[in-house]
């Protein structure tokens, strides 16, 4: 798993995947839909009115994966703070949901882009606009901070857990968080060039 | 590193505190250090929203991966809780406080 984007010229990334790469991509990408969910926000066949005063909710998420995602705005050292992170998260929570949710499905339609290419010996090339690519940056930050707070990862203890042993159970985990991290970092150099 | 945003000891209750705050003392916003967070993204991600220019944003981004927070900006209450939606659109941890110093 050696690939990173490139700079197209003209503007956009480009990356090219094998069928490996992109069916692991994709189910990460599908996992975070799901964990991200459609949280507490109407259905989509709501009144649209309706649907736009609807509040979202006013307590963090149980879930320490989607807590580090939809974290309090707020310092917890008083009650006042903590009614303010309350409100704050009811008037924010149910767009940074969506917002997080479209970022992971512009992956999703990417990779599924590539479905009728053949992967020949490099791979199939996956080509992303700069809107595309500031979506999969999104999508790629936010599954690192999933699969990073499941790992418990820390500044101290990471290398550790970057030499586990084969048998360890995380060890794929680790070795996917790793991966989207190199992709990530090659996007990002993308961005800034 | 988690580190809690600053908060100064008070003895007041929560109800006198507001009474007595003044409405022009500047907010911030701080975006606080995690293990996770590339630090080239972090940059990005203070040359892109902020609009600083790489220099300003690569030593933000030092900050706050050397002491764990840094404020990132400054100004209304209303513009500080528009740049922590922000922050979180981007998965950077962050908050807002009031600047009593």
């Amino acid at each position: 798993m050696a690939g990173r984007f490139d700079t197209l010229p003209g503007g956009g990334a480009a990356i090219a995947l094998d069928e490996v790469e992109i069916s692991i991509l994709r189910s990460l990408a599908v996992q975070l839909m799901e964990l991200i969910g459609p949280g507490d926000e109407p259905a989509a066949d709501a009144d649209p009115l309706a649907a736009l005063f609807a509040e979202g909710p006013s307590e963090p998420p149980s879930d320490p994966a989607l807590r580090r995602l939809f974290p309090d705005a707020y310092g917890d050292e008083s009650e006042e703070l903590r009614a303010s992170a309350a409100d704050f998260r009811r008037y924010t929570e149910n767009d940074l949901r969506a917002r997080k949710r479209e970022d992971a499905l512009v992956v999703v339609r990417g990779l599924d882009s590539l479905s009728g290419e053949s992967a020949g010996e490099g791979g199939v090339v996956l080509k992303l606009t700069p809107d595309e690519s500031r979506a999969w940056l999104g999508a790629l930050n936010d599954l690192r901070l999933t699969i990073g707070t499941r790992l418990e990862v820390k500044d101290e203890e990471s290398e550790q857990l970057y030499r586990l042993p084969d048998s360890d159970p995380r060890k794929p985990m680790v070795m996917a968080y790793l991966w989207l991290g190199a992709l990530q970092e090659s996007l990002v150099e993308t961005l800034m060039a | 590193m988690s580190v809690a945003p600053i908060e100064i000891e008070r003895t007041e209750s929560a109800e006198e505190v507001s009474a007595v705050v003044e409405p022009d003392v500047p907010w911030v916003t701080l975006v606080h250090n995690d293990p996770v967070n590339l630090m080239s993204y972090v940059t990005y991600v203070f040359q892109s929203y902020f609009g600083y220019s790489k220099d300003k944003a690569h030593k933000l981004m030092l900050d706050v991966h050397e002491k764990g927070k840094a404020v990132v900006s400054a100004g209304t209450r209303e513009e500080m809780e528009r740049d922590v939606q922000a922050m979180h659109g981007y998965g950077l941890w962050a908050t807002l406080s009031q600047d009593r110093f």
